[in-house]
């Protein structure tokens, strides 16, 4: 395999990383504002956005402990919210799998929505790649979006209360969100998932802990593989 | 204030929880062969994740309390719709962000 083809392949993924960066920056700033303000120190929130690196299990933590809520709901409730990352690590072993385990250990740590959403695409785009071209995609996509997390965190928390969070920072994430997802949605399989999941997350929102969210999850992934299953697609 | 104990606590189990649940499968179950019903659901996590993640977001926005906010309501509708015909990441992106800026500026 030529050094070149890996190289190509991780450029790619950096090219698809990119636009993220406006994303995350603003966000990453954000989490380190409303850290700071809720008292953490900047060496604090660093700890925590690279010990972490999930942007809305961080905010629900956050949250959570400025509600002084019990460290069990606390860290129960982030781990719930992260668990489509264990979703994300089981898609990615079909692709990544064959890696030795030290490799398979670094992308896992770097497994966030970013980088599995970007690589889950372009892997279904380019099947023939080689397991190293596809692990070269998934750091590339990590590269421009990973370090500035953690950056951007310390630049918020060093900026501290003196950033405005009012002018509709918060919905940069939503809209992030709906931009990987809405040019995916190409069969009627995607179609039902997604309309399913929207629909029970909003039926659902009642459930305590961050649960409804697994529940509408995995109504859409149900509702997706049985449409594909009969063959609607 | 967080107590500083509580802190580190969340944040030590929350790092060996979270690398946990990304180690789970990828680190333990390697090159074996998934069986088809799996990957025939796992095809659809990222799509149905993220819109249960999102929806409640735009509907009832932490940032006005909990109530639907029309603007957010069409930002994010016309990054679905423009997202979903131009099949292009930076123009929904593009199109959600607008919505915003032009709303925030608008004279009311």
């Amino acid at each position: 395999m030529a050094q070149s083809d890996v190289m190509s392949s991780y450029w790619r993924g950096f090219r698809d990383g990119l636009p993220f960066v406006v994303v995350i920056t603003p966000f990453a700033t954000l989490f380190g504002v409303l850290a700071t303000e809720s008292g953490l120190s900047v060496f604090e929130t660093v700890a925590f956005s690279v010990a972490v690196i999930a942007g809305s299990a961080q905010f629900a933590a956050l949250q959570l402990m400025n509600e002084n809520a019990p460290l069990v709901v606390v860290i129960a409730s982030a781990l719930i919210v992260n668990l489509r990352m264990a979703m994300y690590s089981a898609a990615l072993v079909p692709y990544l799998g064959p890696l030795p385990l030290w490799k398979r250990a670094i992308a896992a740590y770097f497994i966030v929505d970013v980088t599995y959403a970007a690589s889950a695409i372009d892997y279904e785009k380019h099947p023939n790649e080689t397991t190293e071209q596809k692990l070269a995609y998934f750091l590339g996509v990590m590269t421009p979006v990973c370090p500035l997390w953690y950056i951007f965190a310390a630049i918020g928390a060093l900026l501290g209360a003196s950033i405005p969070s009012e002018n509709g920072l918060d919905f940069a994430l939503p809209i992030a969100f709906i931009a990987m997802v809405a040019p995916t949605l190409k069969t009627k399989a995607h179609q039902g998932a997604a309309a399913t999941s929207c629909m029970l997350a909003l039926a659902l929102v009642w459930v305590p802990f961050n649960l409804g969210l697994i529940f509408a999850a995995l109504g859409g992934m149900i509702v997706g593989a049985e449409i594909e299953r009969r063959g609607l697609v | 204030m967080i107590d500083k104990t509580d802190l580190w606590i969340v944040i030590i189990a929350l790092a060996i929880g979270s690398f946990g649940l990304r180690f789970l499968f990828l680190g333990l179950v390697g090159d074996r062969v998934m069986p088809d019903w799996v990957m025939r659901h796992l095809r659809y996590t990222a799509v149905a994740v993220l819109s249960a993640l999102v929806t409640p977001l735009v509907v009832w926005p932490a940032a006005t309390g909990g109530h639907t906010d029309p603007v957010r309501l069409v930002a994010a509708l016309s990054a679905v719709v423009v997202g979903y015909v131009t099949k292009s990441v930076y123009g929904a992106l593009a199109i959600g962000a607008a919505v915003m800026v032009i709303a925030a500026y608008w004279p009311s």
